[in-house]
């Protein structure tokens, strides 16, 4: 390692690759408009107004009303807090299941690991979003509900992931001089192992955000996703369709944002990967 | 080779009743009852009539023996009786043999899904390879937007701008369905024409959306090939960049994307709950929605065995195809 | 005439629909053929009309079979299989004379032992059906002959004959010791209504073709195909592009879309009050909405007119009791709640509700006034109608919470649990003004319909007075006050009867609009011959 730290070399291959810096952009952007959320919103998102129905954008609502007069612009701002939210929270629940079973399967092996890994078979085997519709529609569409199912149902990669880092890495000299000093199973696995699988899971963490978002798109589409009056984009988009011929404002801006996010996301987490694969370190010397 | 076959087939049956049971013990355990939307709000049902309908229905019996009656059936194909009104066997909804063929609900997702599988490896591989190869140049740039856009792109969404752009504006394809009004009129070419212009858009929405997964990992795959030693070597030898891509890398690239093939199986069938209620397409994802609706728990069931055995006999079609293809296996 | 042939030729690879044919103007003949195809979101589950509990399923059903009875267009009752009717003195004894000659589709005759036949199997405990209530009513059913049906109350019970419509009318000779719910008959009903069951597809579509035999004369309309498009926004765009005929309105496609020329040239579209409400009811058995004033409050904090507009673009009337206006129930003259916040807000403090921490809510005992309404999914101008109302109790100082439930846990959990403070939800109302299950206080059990728990002595005695009398004038007096009662305890906030709003594409002649709909007289609709679309039998 010499020379370069990890972290520099990260950098410098991340600076790069321009798409990879496009797609930080997008989410740093977003993160920017959903921490200031009430102070960019112009309107409360909520304020219905019966004399501005359905208006196409104009600059006192840059981009439009809804069927209900409120303004698009607010409920677009404050829905990319909730999409963050669904996002994180959902990913971050995924994440903590997935690399606690992965460690554990990892680590131990014997029985556990059989256990897990038989278990993750089965996971991998049902349709997933078979899965999290019946669940939600069964239990009730809270924002709380769906970003729990979904998060308990997209940890396997993140296990897989942190189970094959363990297996790699377990019985590295560092890890056996740890173990030899007398180190607890427990700060073996957190301090010297999990330290080691984080890029990888934080490259899956980055791309689950993007589909946790269109998760919640395609269940606001079903009826299921989070509910009214609470914006999220997916909701907007929804109820948006049903009118696409009359006012294209209520679908395009939603779809649009739901694009662009979803591919910041994925360009980011690519980014992210190529930056930190060794196995790829070689191409840009060409 | 046969051996193989039948010990991973034995192994996928207690992967199978872990799924029949995890579902079957996630769908009884939530709140609410089938029998609620039979009845509805109206006001002249009773109490009294209401539980009639649950213990005809069995649900009024523990659960542990509700999953023992149900696994039992299951191992004759037995899914049950619909809860819906109709009161059909759960496996002639999906698989109705007094149907033609091409009606049934099964085949039809399996259709398009099989369709939209083969577009994306037409369009994924060659993306992929291409842009291994020219790594970081502009074109490289641009598929990697275009098949990430696919996947970001919310696909009712999708499906309804190329609607009123295919359907409506420019009059070419029709909106939603799988034949016309008039198909039964229609010659034998006519009637294949006719079906094929209905799936145009449903299959060209689903591809687009999953050609980000198979081109990017075919290109993580080309890259980390084309950086081997026999592939160096192939180039040191004085052998055409094309040859050693196409003749050496390529190859060994797409043994990966086999098994990728398989575990993508579960997230296609997933998403056919979206675009064949968005095009009105009687599939098996409609069918579901309709049933998790209306708390079918037969039916639900039913649907998810059926995805699961589809998937674990696709994974085992994979790793069959990556025994025939690869050489190292082949040998042995 | 020449000028279309012309056109029709320039364009021949085109869809009729597409040319600019004028369907409005010129004289037309009724004539026979072409097909209608009607957009529906949902598919039916069943045809067997006491079986089925769904809208779909009784619309595709009331094509295929008919009653004893039906609504005529001035709401009057009338003879459908049944050619005449007695009813005896007392009111306890009906006796129907049915019309003879009628045959099943497959060219058996009906008779009265049908009807008997219908009567046994709605009454039998293994019948799934939610409709048994108003037969069990029945003392005794006889046929009298082959032509002759009489039921026997054991009380006078007002909605005995209207309850003699297409429920109870079986053919025996298909069904006789068979299990209904299981039998092929399902979903290949026999009956003897205006079309035949030709091909169901599951899923995709189920058509019918014209019954050539029905008793009140050969349907001009050869098919009706009614098709299963899941996604509203889908059905629109196949209105459009000539895939559908027929399909209900949004009220903002009412009236934001149908303005082109397209629409004009090609469709008709028709508007007219549904027998139904959505209101806002109250769970009477909390603390706060016990207090009359408080409810009060509430409804001069709603503006009825605001939602009629922002939800229903106007296309809709405001309620003011559970009867729709122009029927013979319906008391015009009961008192009205205007939208007054500042009354609204004196009425909060005369019930002891006031800010007295500043935070913008009304508290009493230190208690915030915050409560949630819930209503159900898959219908937009409910969960508009809670939105809108939480935007006005806001401004009164109410925190008001919105949950839209699946239909299933909303019932299950939620409402027959009484695990609810507000709720958002509509009831269809019979054309019969008894609503005995709704407002009586003997119907507050778990799961009967009585949620809100609603417990007037005086209102429990009128219920009883109206549904055992025929006599209109005494029956008119009890709903009369029955609706100044609810108007002045509001249990219930009514907000609104919608309109129905379906369109129709412009080549089907002889549609007649009327308070029970249109789509009574199917049988009567043709396309003139130089219209029609679907040439082609199947």
């Amino acid at each position: 390692m010499g020379n370069y730290s990890p972290t520099k070399i990260f950098w410098q291959r991340f600076k790069h690759n321009k798409l990879a810096v496009g797609g930080a952009f997008i989410v740093l952007c977003l993160f920017i408009v959903a921490f200031l959320a009430p102070f960019l919103s112009p309107y409360n998102p909520n304020e219905i107004d019966r004399k501005q129905i359905l208006e196409s954008p104009s600059i006192e609502h840059p981009l439009g009303t809804d069927e209900l007069g409120r303004d698009l612009l607010s409920r677009m701002i404050s829905g990319a807090r909730i999409s963050l939210l669904v996002g994180f929270v959902a990913v971050g629940i995924a994440t903590i299941i997935g690399m606690i079973l992965g460690a554990f399967s990892g680590y131990y092996g014997g029985w556990p690991e059989r256990i897990i890994m038989r278990f993750i078979d089965i996971m991998l085997s049902i349709p997933t979003f078979f899965l999290i519709l019946a669940v939600i529609a069964f239990i009730g569409p809270s924002i709380w509900n769906i970003m729990i199912v979904i998060g308990v149902t997209s940890w396997m990669g993140v296990a897989r992931l942190v189970r094959a880092e363990f297996l790699s890495i377990k019985e590295r000299e560092y890890v056996l001089a740890a173990k030899a000093m007398g180190a607890s199973d427990l700060r073996i696995i957190f301090r010297h192992i999990m330290i080691n699988s984080l890029a990888p899971v934080l490259v899956s963490a980055v791309l689950g955000v993007a589909s946790a978002v269109l998760v919640e798109s395609a269940l606001s589409f079903l009826g299921i996703g989070v509910q009214p009056p609470t914006p999220s984009w997916g909701n907007i988009l929804t109820s948006g369709k049903d009118n696409i011929e009359i006012a294209w404002w209520l679908s395009v801006f939603p779809g649009l944002a739901i694009l662009i996010t979803v591919l910041g996301y994925n360009l980011l987490g690519e980014g992210i990967r190529d930056a930190v694969d060794p196995r790829l370190w070689d191409a840009e010397k060409k | 080779m046969v051996s193989y076959i039948i010990k991973r087939l034995l192994e996928m049956i207690p992967t199978l009743f872990g799924i029949t049971l995890l579902s079957f013990f996630i769908i009884h355990l939530a709140p609410g009852k089938p029998t609620d939307v039979l009845t509805e709000m109206n006001p002249k049902i009773t109490p009294e009539a209401r539980e009639r309908l649950e213990k005809l229905y069995g649900l009024d019996k523990p659960i542990v023996e509700q999953y023992w009656v149900w696994l039992k059936r299951i191992v004759y194909l037995d899914f049950g009786v619909s809860f819906s009104t109709d009161r059909r066997p759960v496996i002639e909804k999906i698989w109705d043999t007094k149907q033609p063929f091409m009606e049934r609900r099964l085949f039809i997702t399996f259709m398009i899904n099989v369709l939209s599988m083969f577009v994306i490896f037409l369009v994924a591989i060659p993306i992929g390879v291409s842009s291994a190869t020219h790594q970081y140049s502009l074109y490289d740039k641009i598929t990697t937007t275009f098949v990430f856009v696919g996947f970001a792109t919310p696909a009712f969404w999708l499906a309804l701008l190329l609607m009123i752009f295919f359907g409506i504006y420019l009059d070419w394809l029709p909106i939603s369905g799988l034949k016309s009004m008039d198909y039964e009129s229609l010659s034998l070419f006519g009637k294949s024409w006719d079906r094929t212009r209905h799936l145009i858009l449903p299959v060209f929405v689903s591809a687009f959306g999953g050609l980000a997964g198979l081109s990017r990992f075919m290109r993580s795959s080309m890259l980390e090939v084309i950086r081997q030693d026999y592939v160096t070597v192939a180039r040191a030898k004085g052998i055409y960049e094309s040859s050693v891509i196409y003749k050496h890398a390529f190859r060994n690239a797409l043994l990966p994307i086999i098994t990728l093939l398989g575990l993508s199986i579960p997230g296609l069938i997933g998403g056919s709950v979206i675009f064949e209620n968005i095009f009105s397409i009687p599939g098996m994802g409609q069918l579901f929605y309709m049933s998790v609706m209306m708390r079918d728990y037969p039916l639900v069931m039913g649907i998810l065995t059926i995805g699961a055995i589809l998937t674990l006999l696709g994974n085992l079609l994979a790793d069959i195809g990556y025994m025939v293809t690869d050489p190292r296996i082949r040998a042995q | 005439m020449i000028l279309m042939t012309a056109l029709l030729f320039s364009c021949k690879d085109r869809a009729p629909d597409v040319q600019k044919i004028n369907y409005k103007i010129g004289s037309f003949d009724p004539a026979y053929g072409d097909a209608i195809i009607a957009g529906s979101i949902g598919e039916p589950s069943v045809l067997i009309p006491m079986l089925a509990g769904d809208s779909a399923s009784h619309d595709v059903a009331g094509l295929i079979f008919n009653g004893l009875i039906k609504y005529d267009t001035d709401l009057s009752v009338i003879g459908d299989l049944a050619e005449s009717w007695d009813i005896s003195p007392d009111g306890l004894v009906i006796t129907f004379y049915l019309k003879k000659g009628i045959k099943w589709a497959d060219g058996i005759e009906f008779t009265a032992e049908d009807i008997m036949f219908g009567y046994k199997t709605i009454t039998d405990e293994k019948t799934p059906t939610a409709y048994k209530e108003d037969y069990l009513q029945v003392k005794k059913a006889e046929v009298l002959d082959r032509y002759t049906f009489r039921a026997t109350y054991e009380k006078p019970f007002a909605p005995a004959l209207t309850s003699w419509g297409s429920l109870v009318v079986l053919p025996k000779h298909l069904l006789e010791g068979k299990d209904i719910t299981k039998a092929d008959f399902n979903r290949n009903p026999i009956g003897m209504g205006p079309f035949i069951l030709k091909k169901w597809i599951p899923g995709q579509e189920i058509t019918l073709s014209s019954n050539r035999g029905y008793f009140e004369g050969r349907p001009y309309i050869d098919r009706y195909v009614y098709r299963f498009i899941p996604d509203p926004a889908t059905m629109f765009l196949e209105l459009q592009a000539g895939g559908i005929d027929m399909m209900g309105l949004s009220p903002i496609q009412y009236t934001k879309q149908i303005e082109t020329e397209f629409f004009e040239r090609n469709f008709q579209e028709f508007r007219y009050p549904v027998f139904s409400y959505t209101y806002m009811g109250f769970n009477l058995k909390h603390p706060w909405f016990q207090d009359k004033r408080v409810r009060q409050a509430i409804a001069h904090a709603i503006d009825k007119s605001e939602i009629i507009d922002v939800v229903l673009f106007g296309l809709g009337s405001p309620a003011t009791g559970p009867y729709v206006p122009n029927t013979w129930p319906y008391n015009p003259v009961v008192k009205q709640y205007d939208f007054n916040p500042d009354k609204a807000q004196q009425l909060l403090r005369e019930a002891g509700w006031q800010d007295t921490d500043g935070d913008g809510i009304v508290d009493k005992d230190g208690n915030p006034f915050k409560f949630t309404i819930i209503t159900n999914l898959g219908n937009n101008l409910r969960k508009n109608c809670a939105t809108i109302i939480q935007q006005r109790l806001k401004k009164i100082g109410i925190k008001v919470e919105i949950r839209v439930l699946e239909w299933s846990a909303f019932i299950n959990e939620f409402i027959d649990k009484r695990r609810f403070e507000a709720v958002i939800l509509g009831w269809s109302i019979g054309i019969d003004p008894d609503q005995y299950d709704i407002w009586h206080s003997s119907k507050t059990k778990e799961k009967e319909f009585n949620f809100v728990s609603y417990n007037n002595p005086e209102v429990d005695q009128l219920l009883e007075q109206g549904r055992r009398t025929f006599d209109i004038d005494e029956r008119k007096k009890a709903y009369f006050r029955i609706q100044e009662i609810l108007a002045d305890e509001l249990p219930y906030i009514f907000l609104y009867v919608p309109d129905a709003l379906p369109i129709v594409h412009a080549r089907f002649k002889g549609i007649k609009p009327s308070p029970i709909g249109i789509s009574y007289n199917l049988h009567k609709w043709y396309v003139p011959q130089k219209f029609q679309k679907h040439s082609i039998e199947p």
